[in-house]
C-alpha cells in the first residue's frame, strides 16, 4: 500500500474511531456520574477488568460458540445454495416451492431453539449447529434464487445463439450474476449463525459455550463477566462478518467499487 | 449462393399480434442488407428468426443451405444487440474469447485471435480492462469483435448503434464497413435510421407494421468503399428520399385500411 492509500485509509476510519472513543467515554462518565447500579449497566472499565481476569476462559468460550456458528453457517448456506440451483434450473419445482420458502422466511425460527435441544443432545455442538443452519437457510435460499433469475434476457439470447447447454449457461452466466446476491445473503447469514448458536445455548448448552455462560453469570449477578462475554461474542461476530465480506471482495473483484469505510 | 432464404414466414405472438406476415427474403453471400421500419414492424423478430432465437409460426428460414436451427448449432452466425451484452465479470479479452472458448479453441490460439480482433475494432491495449471501464461506443466495438471472432459467414446486428450519439454512430458506421470489407461476411442489419441504412447497405429492405411486411426493396448503388464524402453525394440523398417515401407509403397503406 502506498503512503497515500494509508493516509486515505486513516482519513476514512478516523471519524468512526472518534465516535467509538466518545461513546465509551460518555458511557463511563454517565455510569460513574449518575451512580447507575452495576446490574443495570456496568462501567466500561469494570467490564474491561472482568475481561482481563477471565481472558483465557472467555476466548475459549468464544471459540467454542464460533465453531457451532461456523458449522451451522456452512450447513445452512450449503444446502440453501444447492436448493436454489435446483429450483432455478427446474421452474416447475420453483413454482411449487417458492411460496412456502417465502412464507417460511417470515417465521421467527429462533423460537424453535429449545426444540432442537430436545431433538439433539444439548451438550453436543450439533444441536446449536442445526438451529444456526435453519436460521441461515432462508435468506440465502431466497436471495440465491433471485440472483440466478436476474439474468438479462439478451444475455440468455446470446448464449442461445452459441447453442450451449443449460449447464454452461449456469456456469458462465447465471452463477456469476447471482454472486453479489449470494454474498449479500451470506453476510446476513454470518450474523444470524452467531445469534442462532448463542440463543440455542441459552436453552441449555455446554458450560464451555458463550450462551450458557452469559445466562449463568447474569443469574449469578456477575454482570461484568456477562458483559465481557457479550464483548467476545461481538468480536467473533464482527470477525465472521468481515471474513465473509473479504471473501466477497475476492469473489467479485471484477465489480466497480466505491471507496467508503466498511463498504 | 444465398446465405439466407426466408420463405412464407409468419409470426404470430401469443394474444394474436401478427408480427410478421408471409415474408419472403433472399440474401446473397457478401451482401449488406438493412431491415428498416417503424417500431412494431417485426424487423427485430425477423432477425431473430434468421438466428433461430424465435420460431416462426409458419414458413421457414434457411441459413447457409440448412435449417436455421442447424445453422445456429453450427455457429454459422455472430450476433450483436443494441446493448453490448458484455459479461461484467470478464475482461474485454475474455469477452471476445468467449465464443472461442465454447468452440474449444486452445488458449494460445484464442489469445492470438483476440489480439487480431481487438486490432480490427481499434481497441488494442484494452484487453485487460473490464467492460464498465469503457464508453458505450467502445463496448459495442467489443461486442462486434466477439461476434466476428469465430469468423462466422453471417453477422446479425439488431440496432447495434441505436443507443449511441450521432458522432460515435457515424464513426462506427465507417469502421463497420471496413470490417465488413475485410471479413467478406454477409450482414443483416436492423435499424430505424434512414441515413445509417443507406450509408451501410448494398440493399435496404423497407418494412411496414401491423402486420409486419416487406413494402419495398431498394438496391443501394453507391460506390464502394464508402467514406464521409459518400454522405454528401446527391445519390445518397436520392436514395435516402426513396427510403423515406417508402416508409411513409407503408404508413399510408395502413391509414387507408
Amino acid at each position: 500500500m502506498s503512503t497515500l492509500a494509508v493516509r486515505r485509509g486513516a482519513a476514512n476510519w478516523a471519524p468512526a474511531l472518534i465516535v467509538a472513543v466518545a461513546v465509551v467515554g460518555l458511557w463511563e462518565g454517565i455510569v460513574k456520574g449518575a451512580h447507575i447500579q452495576r446490574f443495570l449497566l456496568p462501567a466500561p472499565d469494570a467490564i474491561w477488568s472482568a475481561f482481563r481476569s477471565n481472558q483465557s476462559a472467555l476466548w475459549h468460550e468464544g471459540w467454542f460458540t464460533f465453531q457451532e456458528a461456523l458449522g451451522g453457517f456452512a450447513l445452512g448456506c450449503g444446502i440453501a445454495i444447492l436448493f436454489a440451483l435446483v429450483v432455478a434450473r427446474w421452474n416447475l419445482l420453483g413454482n411449487a416451492l417458492m411460496p412456502y420458502a417465502i412464507a417460511a422466511n417470515a417465521i421467527p425460527i429462533i423460537a424453535f431453539a429449545p426444540i432442537t435441544n430436545a431433538w439433539f443432545d444439548p451438550l453436543n455442538k450439533t444441536s446449536k449447529m442445526v438451529i444456526a443452519a435453519v436460521l441461515c437457510f432462508f435468506p440465502v435460499f431466497v436471495n440465491t434464487v433471485r440472483g440466478l433469475k436476474s439474468v438479462k434476457p439478451q444475455q440468455l439470447e446470446l448464449m442461445r445463439s452459441y447453442a450451449v447447454g443449460e449447464l454452461t449457461v449456469f456456469r458462465l452466466v447465471r452463477i456469476p450474476t447471482a454472486l453479489p446476491f449470494v454474498f449479500t445473503a451470506l453476510r446476513v447469514a454470518s450474523v444470524l449463525a452467531m445469534i442462532g448458536a448463542i440463543v440455542g445455548e441459552y436453552y441449555g448448552g455446554s458450560l464451555e459455550s458463550l450462551g450458557a455462560n452469559i445466562n449463568q453469570d447474569a443469574s449469578l449477578f456477575q454482570f461484568e463477566k456477562a458483559w465481557a462475554e457479550i464483548v467476545i461474542a461481538c468480536i467473533f461476530g464482527i470477525g465472521f462478518y468481515l471474513a465473509v465480506a473479504l471473501a466477497e471482495r475476492f469473489a467479485t473483484r471484477w465489480q466497480p467499487r466505491v471507496e467508503a469505510p466498511g463498504a | 449462393m444465398s446465405v439466407v432464404e426466408i420463405s412464407g414466414v409468419t409470426k404470430e405472438f401469443k394474444g394474436g399480434t401478427v408480427a410478421l406476415q408471409e415474408i419472403d427474403l433472399e440474401i446473397e453471400q457478401g451482401e449488406f442488407v438493412s431491415l428498416i421500419g417503424p417500431s412494431g414492424c417485426g424487423k427485430s423478430t425477423l432477425l431473430r428468426i434468421i438466428g433461430d432465437l424465435v420460431e416462426p409460426t409458419k414458413g421457414a428460414a434457411v441459413v447457409n443451405g440448412k435449417p436455421a436451427r442447424q445453422a445456429r448449432r453450427d455457429h454459422d452466425y455472430g450476433i450483436v444487440f443494441q446493448d453490448a451484452v458484455l459479461y461484467d465479470w470478464r475482461t474485454v479479452a475474455k469477452n471476445v474469447a468467449l465464443p472461442l472458448e465454447l468452440a474449444g479453441w486452445d488458449r494460445e490460439r484464442r489469445s492470438k485471435r483476440v489480439e487480431e480482433m481487438l486490432d480490427l475494432v481499434e481497441l488494442r491495449g484494452f484487453g485487460d480492462h473490464h467492460p464498465w471501464q469503457l464508453s458505450g461506443g467502445m463496448q459495442q466495438r467489443v461486442a462486434i469483435a466477439r461476434a466476428l471472432s469465430f469468423d462466422p459467414p453471417l453477422l446479425l446486428m439488431d440496432e447495434p448503434f441505436g443507443a449511441l450519439d450521432e458522432m460515435t454512430r457515424e464513426r462506427l458506421n465507417g469502421e463497420l464497413l471496413g470490417i465488413w470489407e475485410a471479413s467478406r461476411s454477409t450482414v443483416v442489419f436492423v435499424t430505424h435510421s434512414i441515413a445509417e441504412a443507406v450509408f451501410l447497405s448494398t440493399r435496404v429492405v423497407v418494412m411496414s407494421p401491423r402486420p409486419g411486411r416487406i413494402s419495398k426493396m431498394i438496391p443501394v448503388d453507391l460506390p464502394q468503399p464508402r467514406t464521409t464524402a459518400t454522405r454528401e453525394e446527391p445519390r445518397f440523398f436520392e436514395l435516402a428520399t426513396e427510403v423515406r417515401e417508402a416508409l411513409h407509403l407503408g404508413g399510408h397503406v395502413e391509414l387507408k385500411v
